[in-house]
């Protein structure tokens, strides 16, 4: 039986050897199993990050990326070349996929030159950091953080992307559109509430921004109540 | 298949006390005379033949509640929409008797007596056993009753009229279970139990006719209803035949979506990741051993190709330059790929198919083969379509498809067209 062991664990390891120089040619890595994304995904290549649609993804919160991938799998975000690509992965990859993008640590681009009018950055800034609270909007900054750079684990930083990305987004939470209109959370109800001329100033005034800073950690107790929808979602996969 | 049919429609007495004997060791199933409701045995076992059938995949929305229904089946016809199969007495199945359910597995007919469309496989599912239909109903008796109400059928006339239903039952549907042939082993008949029954290989694998109908004898290949992607003939071997592979090779591929002959990619990783990759080591081996022994069925002798002209040496020229920049990182100099990673494309038969669909689809939308237990983390080939324009694509498609020893007609801008869209 000893001997029989001996044998069936023999072959194991030669089995174990021939793999391993089949695969060394090709890196058992992370970096390498993301070419598909990468190649839109060029974070670090600041000519395309400035001229192209494509937003950012590394160094985002590994919990906002995770519940995106869902998203775009599950027909609630839309953009088909990702839907295509993510069809047959498990929870479990897409975890290890966000986990992977938020580890690296890529410089980001120089701010976007955009000429905003005195009236609209006063705008901006009076939403950003006091909100409305006839409309209900609080300040942006009380959930994506005084940086800007995010809020631990759900809610993403806003600056270091395309201004036409951030429109898009934000126009299509507004009109409820197939792109992000398919989600109702504590976002989109707050991008409900804006004017498209504010959605275009915020938008703009963001990608103006130098990145700084990191990503906080504390939300108020009313504020998580509000994003119940988002933390229960992440909570339920983890 | 069923010991318990098995048994009773074959000589073999002791293989089948044998069978029986493995069957019991495997599941641990109790023969209740006097049956009552259902062990855990038996759920385990319906829900297992869920898998194998996998209903959840037709009868669950993307993202949605599992079994609730919901999800949209785009056919040539119209598109379907799946209906809620939880035991929800208003909107579910939870009024429906075992015998309603074997007739809709085993007729076609809903409880109300309508007739069902085929987009459900139970031109398949005819072919399944009564007590491994009882064992589904049982197990889907036992899950959370789901109130979903779901949108209807789009079904545009005259594809939503019932006398053409009617008739086309008539005329291409066979009703009954899976008989066994006697002349082959206990494991090759389970497999065929499998691949024609609860597996519904046949519901992708078979070209159909302007009503839906299957062309011709069982796995042929056509282009599949509605998704835009051909699905290869298993009787051809240019197409999808295993009948040269071993058996491990098959039961890897068909396991863990990768081999070192190929990837599945498109629906049939879907396949593998909603079924297949469940199926027990048992089941797989005998749909292994069931699919090598399909004959090769392919009628056409090896075309001869003439010398190519020189326009097209050039245009084949201008492929590979696209293939050094873009692909040989991947898949190699000479296409050799690396097995269980980056698929070979030399001696690829997804790369030679006569129909280029699926290598074009590749190429314009890149694609990951299915997460699996045996292969959790898959590498992945990216789309460009945003990269290269429709003319590059077709050059480099032809370039492939004429290196390396391959040799398959060339790919034209209007076929790079065709293999857009569609919902897969
Ligand atoms: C064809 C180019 C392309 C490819 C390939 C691609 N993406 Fe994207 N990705 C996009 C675009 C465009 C968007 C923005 C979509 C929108 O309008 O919401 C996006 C958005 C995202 C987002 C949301 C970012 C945010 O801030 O909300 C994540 C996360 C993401 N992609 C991850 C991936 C991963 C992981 C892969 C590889 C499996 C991948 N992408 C492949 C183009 C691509
Ligand atoms: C109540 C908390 C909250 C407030 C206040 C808030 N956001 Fe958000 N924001 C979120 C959450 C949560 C998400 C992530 C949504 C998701 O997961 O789909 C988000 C996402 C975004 C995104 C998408 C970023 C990306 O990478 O795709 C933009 C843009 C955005 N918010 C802008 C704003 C602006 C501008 C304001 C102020 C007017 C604001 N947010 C106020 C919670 C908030
Ligand atoms: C390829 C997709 C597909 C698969 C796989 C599938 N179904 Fe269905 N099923 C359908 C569609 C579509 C209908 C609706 C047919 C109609 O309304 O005419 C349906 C109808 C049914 C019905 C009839 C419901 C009613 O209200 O009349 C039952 C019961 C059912 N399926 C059970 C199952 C079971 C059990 C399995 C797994 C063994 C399964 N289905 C696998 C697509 C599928
Ligand atoms: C939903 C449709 C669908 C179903 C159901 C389906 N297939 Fe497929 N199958 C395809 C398509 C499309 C391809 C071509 C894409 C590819 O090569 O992966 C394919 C490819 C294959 C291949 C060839 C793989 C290669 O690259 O050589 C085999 C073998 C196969 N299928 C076996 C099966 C078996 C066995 C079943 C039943 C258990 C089955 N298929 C069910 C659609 C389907
Ligand atoms: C980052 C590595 C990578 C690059 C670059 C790449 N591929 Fe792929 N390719 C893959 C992987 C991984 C698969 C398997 C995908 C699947 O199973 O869905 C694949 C699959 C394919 C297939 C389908 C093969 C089959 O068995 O059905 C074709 C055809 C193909 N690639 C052609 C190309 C061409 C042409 C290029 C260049 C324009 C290219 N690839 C670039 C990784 C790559």
């Amino acid at each position: 039986m000893k001997l029989f062991i001996l044998i069936i664990l023999f072959f194991f390891a030669l089995n174990v050897i021939a793999e391993g120089s089949s695969r060394s040619i090709v890196p058992d890595t992370m970096t390498e199993r993301v070419r598909a994304c990468t190649i839109c995904h060029q974070d670090g290549d600041h000519d395309q990050a400035r001229s192209t649609y494509y937003p950012r993804i590394a160094g985002k919160l590994e919990g906002y990326l995770f519940n995106q991938l869902r998203h775009f799998r599950d027909g609630r975000r839309y953009h088909q070349p990702m839907a295509l690509l993510l069809e047959n992965m498990s929870d479990d990859y897409l975890q290890a996929i966000a986990r992977h993008f938020s580890q690296l640590n890529v410089p980001y681009p120089s701010p976007e030159s955009i000429d905003l009018k005195s009236n609209e950055i006063q705008l901006v800034e009076k939403l950003i950091r006091l909100g409305d609270p006839q409309r209900n909007i609080p300040a942006c900054s009380a959930c994506h953080g005084d940086t800007l750079m995010g809020n631990t684990p759900y809610i993403p930083g806003l600056l270091g992307l395309p201004s036409a990305y951030l429109t898009a987004q934000l126009s299509g939470w507004r009109s409820g559109s197939l792109i992000r209109g398919q989600v109702t959370n504590c976002m989109s109800e707050i991008a409900k509430q804006l004017s498209y001329d504010e959605i275009i100033a915020i938008s703009r005034w963001l990608a103006t921004q130098a990145v700084e800073g990191e990503a906080q950690k504390v939300l108020s107790p009313d504020l998580i109540k509000r994003c119940q929808s988002i933390f229960l979602e992440g909570v339920a996969q983890e | 298949m069923s010991p318990y049919y098995f048994c009773f429609t074959s000589g073999f007495a002791r293989k089948c006390a044998l069978g029986y004997l493995v069957f019991f060791v495997l599941f641990g199933v109790q023969i209740n005379l006097i049956s009552a409701a259902p062990g855990e045995q038996d759920l385990a076992r319906g829900e297992y033949l869920t898998r194998v059938g996998n209903c959840l995949g037709c009868h669950t929305a993307k993202g949605g509640v599992p079994f609730a229904g919901g999800r949209r089946l785009s056919t040539a016809f119209g598109t379907f929409m799946t209906p809620n199969i939880t035991p929800d007495k208003e909107t579910g199945i939870g009024h429906w008797t075992e015998e309603d359910f074997w007739l809709a597995m085993h007729e076609g007919k809903s409880r109300d007596g309508r007739m069902l469309y085929p987009a459900f496989p139970y031109t398949e599912f005819t072919k399944v056993s009564r007590a491994d239909v009882k064992s589904i109903f049982q197990y889907l008796q036992s899950i959370a009753a789901v109130s979903q109400v779901n949108p209807a059928h789009e079904i545009p006339f005259p594809y939503n009229s019932k006398p053409l239903l009617f008739g086309w039952r008539k005329l291409f549907f066979k009703q009954g279970i899976y008989e066994a042939d006697p002349t082959q082993s206990e494991e090759w008949n389970r497999g065929a139990y499998l691949v024609q029954g609860l597996g519904h290989c046949d519901a992708c694998h078979t070209a159909r006719n302007e009503v839906g109908a299957k062309k011709d004898a069982a796995v042929g290949g056509g282009q599949m209803m509605g998704a835009n992607w051909y699905a290869p003939s298993l009787y051809s071997r240019k197409e999808a035949s295993v009948t040269d592979w071993s058996l491990e090779a098959i039961i890897e591929l068909l396991s863990s979506g990768v081999s070192k002959h190929a990837n599945v990619s498109g629906p049939m990783a879907t396949v593998v990741q909603q079924s297949l990759q469940y199926w027990s080591p048992q089941d797989i081996r005998a749909m292994a051993v069931y699919l090598k022994s399909l004959p090769d069925k392919t009628t056409q002798e090896n075309v001869r190709y003439p010398e190519m002209p020189e326009s097209a040496k050039r245009y084949l020229a201008q492929g590979e330059k696209i293939y050094e920049k873009y692909c040989q990182d991947c898949h190699g100099e000479v296409g050799q790929g690396v097995p269980g990673i980056y698929p070979a494309l030399a001696n690829n038969r997804g790369v030679t198919l006569p129909v280029p669909l699926n290598l074009i689809r590749a190429v314009l939308n890149g694609g990951y083969p299915p997460t699996t237990h045996l292969n959790p983390q898959p590498y992945g080939m990216p789309p460009f379509q945003q990269l290269l324009r429709d003319d590059e694509i077709a050059q480099v498609s032809s370039y492939i498809r004429n290196a390396w020893g391959n040799r398959a007609g060339l790919v034209t801008i209007v076929d790079v067209d065709q293999g857009r869209g569609g919902n897969h």
